[in-house]
């Protein structure tokens, strides 16, 4: 091992080049999307459209971020659709029986009511160590009954919240909506907390080797618990969004969202056993996703093609994603030599 | 004398472990397949009680009716999660697999053909996710999300907003009359069947054992000369068959179909395959465990639609269900833990600093065998 060699070799494998070139993947295939749509539709990179577009994507982005914690510690959350819709629902039925209330507790409640969901989830997975796609997977069906047993047939529509509240679904700041701001603001924090904090890098070991990270000193379950906490405060935070932003609330909201934001932080490049991927990748998977829905619509292809269209990419996506990492890795193997291979 | 016990404490557990694995299958089944069963008798007795009309030879025709499809795919299910995968686009398989097969027969063809041609079908998404799977090494839990979104996509491409119907009534008799002689629906006989079928290759077979290993420990599996990669994509197009064979049921049993048939029912399969005691991460479960989950689920629904009970309520009692399951048999080993954790504990306090690092290596090591 020269020097010179070596000195490439570590700079190489510190993941961070080997995650950056994943989202810098996910990033070329934004683009691409994005030049061919205004090919074919030149409205596709109007600035409204491009609001639409960022607004949109916020909300997975959001629920992406909170998922990729969890992901990363070897975990998932599917319950985070019943979670937007019980806190959208809550959120707008405090709006309807007390019109005077201000905006701010809005959002308080929303993630209020998605922190205790996550703290059942973070308890359950980690002081009863059950597999949290099971636990999940039945707190998706608890949440959305008793989203039922509370909706029970009474819609809340756009009277019933207060403009201020509706405003931030749609209002922007130098052209940014204030949706997409939010997003980027819990990216951000997220993502610089996942970097450089103890805890933060605590969750990728945890996913890389939970036993070794347990004898390491690595508290696993506070981790874990705390990764379902903020997963769910996220959740419940984009439930107060949900309602901003479609100003009607019924059974059906974020029916769905958990295999959507699954999807999206798996384009995103965070690793579905746990141990690698970013927030900022699982957001640009979000953003991915959601251009490639409007791109369809742009296109004015049929609706009935768009579902078909979106599977095919995001097949294209994952399979795109793994030939490129498949290509770090070899480009990593050629720099290093054939003795370190192993 | 202080330090003996905290020594052989987990020296006992070791020879517990090892006494497990060396249980035969069905008696380390059996524990989890007991409860399931005094759960299922409860839920009989709870029925009975309430309705005088449930012990009812009908009961069990409309269970099987309700269930049969999902109970059919349930089946594949469990080996693919046996192997440490999973398949989400199971319903949409259904949707697509019907969507072509009432196609094709409102174009004319014998519908004999159609159901041949929705078989078919099935094959190529199931070897497509298999592809996609096996050889080229994705996340199934993220190929299936896209083939999910991707199936039920063509099948709204292939009917758009049209309801085939018009079926021959011969066939979609299989609705409403039970199989002559019997108090049983079509769909039930065909599960019982394929799940004998399956039940014998899981537990009786090499390619079983071959399953198993490949969940248990892909790496050692594959240097132990089994075809990991073969597995997996066998077991996808198996699955994809299944579900068209499903989709081919639900068409008739409804007499119609539509692009958005069976949408969301693959989270209904999942929790039955995992409330028959599969083990997500692979390596663990029975057919058996997951044929009594089905009837579990089916009585359950069936009396609680019986009690008039609001299907939200339902959503929250399978939920609920689904939970205690998971916790019940965990709950116990946590508590088991906290207890030796209570009594080791005073003496790795007053042990010598020395001793601390071995006993936690040890048990580390335990735990990596117990996994394997």
């Amino acid at each position: 091992m020269t020097t010179a060699t070596s000195a490439l070799g570590t700079r190489f494998a510190r993941g961070g080049a080997l995650l950056r070139a994943r989202e810098v993947g996910i990033g070329v295939v934004l683009l691409l999307v994005f030049g061919v749509t205004t090919l074919h539709n030149h409205n596709f990179a109007t600035a409204s459209s491009v609001q639409q577009l960022l607004s949109g994507a916020a909300l997975i982005a959001m629920l992406g971020v909170g998922e990729t914690l969890v992901i990363v510690t070897r975990n998932v959350d599917l319950s985070v659709g019943s979670i937007v819709g019980l806190s959208a629902y809550i959120v707008g039925d405090l709006f309807k029986d007390h019109p005077g209330a201000p905006v701010i507790l809005g959002f308080v409640v929303g993630i209020a009511v998605g922190a205790v969901i996550g703290a059942v989830n973070g308890f359950v997975t980690a002081a009863l160590r059950v597999p949290s796609l099971v636990v999940t997977l039945a707190m998706l069906y608890i949440i959305r009954g008793l989203d039922g047993l509370i909706v029970n047939g009474v819609i809340i529509t756009a009277s019933n919240v207060p403009n201020a509240f509706i405003a931030i679904g749609f209002r922007t700041i130098a052209g940014i909506p204030w949706l997409a701001i939010i997003a980027f603001a819990v990216v951000v924090i997220v993502g610089y907390a996942m970097r450089s904090f103890r805890s933060g890098r605590d969750l990728y070991a945890i996913g890389s080797n939970p036993e070794a990270a347990a004898l390491a000193g690595v508290p696993v379950g506070r981790r874990v618990f705390t990764a379902f906490v903020i997963s769910g405060s996220l959740a419940g935070l984009a439930g107060a969004l949900f309602l901003a932003l479609h100003a009607e609330v019924d059974v059906t909201a974020g029916t769905g969202y958990e295999l959507l934001v699954v999807a999206a932080v798996v384009v995103g490049g965070v690793a579905i056993f746990g141990g690698s991927g970013t927030v900022v990748g699982a957001a640009l998977g979000a953003l991915l996703l959601n251009t490639i829905n409007q791109a369809l619509v742009a296109s004015r292809v049929s609706a009935f093609w768009n579902e078909a269209i979106a599977g095919a990419l995001l097949l294209l996506a994952i399979a795109f994603d793994r030939w490129l990492s498949l290509r770090v890795v070899r480009g990593l193997r050629s720099a290093e030599g054939a003795h370190r291979d192993l | 004398m202080t330090s003996e016990p905290a020594i052989h404490a987990p020296q006992k557990r070791e020879y517990a472990g090892t006494d497990t694995t060396r249980r035969p299958w069905w008696r380390r089944a059996l524990r989890w397949e007991t409860g399931l069963v005094v759960v299922l008798i409860a839920t009989v007795i709870f029925g009975s009680a309430q309705s005088s009309d449930f012990l009812n030879s009908t009961t069990g025709f409309y269970i099987g009716l309700n269930m049969g499809e999902i109970a059919i795919m349930a089946l594949p299910l469990t080996l693919i999660v046996i192997t440490g995968e999973i398949d989400l686009s199971v319903a949409s398989m259904l949707g697509l697999s019907g969507a072509v097969m009432g196609q094709l027969y409102s174009e004319g063809w014998p519908i004999a053909l159609a159901m041949v041609a929705a078989l078919v079908v099935g094959a190529l998404g199931g070897a497509l996710n298999g592809v996609l799977v096996a050889r080229l090494g994705l996340p199934s839990i993220a190929v299936t999300i896209g083939t999910l979104t991707l199936f039920r996509g063509l099948a709204e491409i292939i009917l758009g907003a049209r309801t085939i119907t018009g079926f021959p009534t011969s066939l979609t008799d299989i609705g409403v009359v039970p199989v002559p002689g019997t108090q049983l629906s079509y769909s039930t006989v065909i599960f019982i069947v394929l799940a004998i079928i399956f039940g014998v290759v899981l537990h009786a077979t090499g390619a079983g054992r071959a399953i198993v290993a490949t969940g248990l420990a892909p790496e050692a599996a594959q240097f132990a000369g089994i075809r990991v990669k073969r597995i997996k994509f066998t077991l996808f197009v198996l699955s994809g068959v299944m579900c068209a064979l499903a989709g081919i049921l639900f068409t008739l049993k409804n007499a119609s179909v539509s692009y958005d048939a069976g949408t969301g029912l693959e989270l209904n399969v999942v929790a039955i395959v995992l409330f028959g005691g599969v083990s997500i991460f692979g390596g663990r479960g029975t057919i058996i465990g997951v044929v009594l989950s089905v009837i579990i689920f089916g009585t359950l629904l069936q009396v609680l639609t019986q009690m008039q009970v609001q299907p939200e309520v339902q959503n929250i009692i399978i939920g609920g269900l689904l939970l205690v399951s998971v916790i019940l048999p965990n709950g116990a080993e946590a508590v088991r833990r906290l207890r030796a954790r209570l009594r080791t504990g005073p003496h790795l306090a007053w042990g010598s600093r020395s001793q601390r690092p071995v006993s936690s290596s040890d048990s580390s090591l335990k735990t990596t065998e117990e996994k394997r």
